[in-house]
């Protein structure tokens, strides 16, 4: 058990090691895509990581938002997540409170309805976060995962 | 890494529901390989875009903890006909796009 948890400290010392010359402009990103947000995917918080991505951590929880997802996800690694907001919407995001970098995706909509959904990796039980940015205000949505098999690492 | 990307996309109304399916390890480079003990070098998508009819209509940012073989789903308002594009690009610079009618 101790060797494991120093196999993974090492991992993941070596995992920012690589982002960081990602960040440095090694990878220099096409101009359709918008730009990877290092400090965003890094933060270790769902208030430091949304600051990051959205401008500001505060968010308003709304009936307007839905996050679909399963009351118990077996596998930890693969967890079917679904965002929808009413309207239009400037961008959503997904979080994820217990992974030790709770953002895991964040997409800006220039035409797209509030509608996202993919399939993301949980570490433990815990809420998934939908984030819902539209008027400039930030609207959110979480639902309880139950993780039987965490997804991270390995 | 060409054709790693299944799109499919169909009409209801004037919105189009875009389904794609990308081929891809999304590994995080927390891991050691467990018969060499070497580091596994990470390697995920970091930039995903899609384009209906040549306009961009969502731009995105992932993070390892997007599941392997990524989904993405979403609607954007469309006409039978329209051309929608996804590109994905990831850590290591790789990158592929593909194409596909909506029906």
């Amino acid at each position: 058990m101790q060797s494991n948890r120093r196999v993974f400290l090492k991992g993941s010392l070596a995992a920012s090691a690589v982002g960081i010359a990602v960040g440095a402009g090694l990878l220099t990103p096409r101009a359709v895509f918008a730009a990877w947000p290092e400090a965003a995917f890094k933060a270790k918080s769902v208030a430091d990581a949304l600051t990051a991505v959205m401008g500001s951590g505060a968010t308003t929880e709304s009936a307007d938002v839905t996050v679909k997802a399963p009351d118990i996800a077996e596998n930890g690694a693969v967890v079917p997540v679904t965002v929808e907001g009413k309207g239009a919407a400037e961008a959503i995001a997904i979080l994820v409170e217990g992974n030790d970098m709770p953002l895991v995706c964040n997409f800006v909509m220039t035409g797209a309805t509030a509608y996202v959904a993919t399939r993301i990796k949980m570490g433990k039980t815990s809420n998934v976060i939908g984030v819902v940015k539209t008027g400039g205000k930030l609207l959110s949505a979480k639902k309880e995962v139950k993780v039987t098999i965490g997804g991270c690492g390995g | 890494m060409a054709g790693s990307i299944k799109i499919r996309a169909s009409l209801a109304g004037d919105l189009a529901e875009v389904k794609c399916l990308i081929t891809h390890p999304m590994e995080p480079g927390n891991r050691k390989d467990k018969t060499t003990g070497a580091d596994i070098t990470p390697k995920f998508i970091t930039e995903i875009s899609a384009d209906v009819a040549g306009k961009t209509v969502i731009a995105g940012n992932m993070s390892a903890a997007v599941s392997k073989n990524p989904y993405l789903s979403f609607k954007a308002p469309a006409k039978a006909g329209d051309m929608v594009k996804v590109t994905w690009k990831d850590t290591t610079g790789e990158t592929d796009s593909a194409e596909v009618a909506i029906a």
